[in-house]
């Protein structure tokens, strides 16, 4: 636990252009600690996704991982509208997402299940108003 | 087949040469819908899809994607391509539907 390393994102709001940024950045990092692949990808996957989602539905926000020799974690925190009913926003194919953000090949509704599938642990804690924190763990092997 | 070999045979228009040129192909992967394209997609894949987007891209370099190819004579736009070119993503076109794409692409794959 001595040689945690801790990285910080910023993710800006309404800027597609910038989404998945914080994602390669760490997909980058984990790949030359040589991290096996499998892993990098689940990494990227889940972090991808939640990151859109604070582009799409919470004005951005902020992105904290930590890598331990033995997992990765990731807080994905955003102050924007929350989410009403997480089993239903779980589901796949569930979407509150724009027509200008499908049109971009988003808002299908899988971001949640694929973020809950890549990693192996969890939690979403999410308020009415004041915002979402999403918290993902991928364990190292 | 490896992505030079496939861009040797001159068949797709090059809209960026990226990196790696020496990978390896693995197969073809088709669609439009970057959550299921980023979490089906095989790395190594010849992608075929009509988003030109910077967020395809992204997705791209997240799943290791081999190369784009764009059907339909879709645009790749210019934030997109600025981004395929820092991160080296190879994507080419074809004026053929995303079927028929795929299957021209299977076939070099293949044959
Ligand atoms: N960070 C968030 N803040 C507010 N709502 C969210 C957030 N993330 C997800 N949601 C809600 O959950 C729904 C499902 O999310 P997701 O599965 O990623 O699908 P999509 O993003 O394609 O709509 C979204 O449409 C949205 O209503
Ligand atoms: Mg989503």
């Amino acid at each position: 636990m001595t040689d945690a390393i801790k990285l910080k994102y910023i993710v800006s709001p309404d800027d597609f252009t910038r989404a998945g940024e914080a994602s390669s950045d760490v997909k980058g990092k984990l790949k030359k600690m040589g991290i096996e692949p499998e892993i990098v990808r689940k990494v990227a996957i889940a972090m991808y996704e939640g990151e859109i989602n604070m582009v799409i539905h919470a004005n951005g926000g902020t992105i904290d991982v930590e890598i331990t020799p033995s997992e990765i974690t990731m807080v994905l925190a955003d102050t924007g509208p929350g989410i009403k009913d997480i089993e239903q926003a779980m589901q796949e194919g569930f979407s509150t997402a724009p027509d200008n953000v499908r049109s971009l090949g988003f808002g299908a509704g899988m971001g949640l299940p694929n973020m809950k599938k890549y990693s192996d642990e969890m939690d979403i804690q999410t308020q009415i108003g004041v915002g979402t924190t999403v918290t993902m763990k991928v364990y190292i092997k | 087949m490896l992505l030079k070999d496939f861009l040797d045979k001159k068949i797709f228009a090059v809209l960026n040469e990226g990196k790696d040129l020496d990978r390896e192909l693995t197969k073809v992967f088709c669609c439009d819908l970057l959550s299921i394209a980023m979490s089906k997609a095989p790395s190594g894949s010849v992608w075929i899809t009509v988003m030109g987007n910077v967020n395809a891209i992204a997705v791209s370099v997240l799943a290791e994607i081999g190369c784009i190819i764009l059907a339909e004579d879709a645009n790749l736009d210019e934030t997109a391509f600025a981004k395929a070119k820092e991160q080296g993503v190879t994507v080419l076109k074809s004026s053929s539907p995303i079927f028929d794409t795929g299957l021209i692409a299977h076939n070099l794959l293949n044959g």
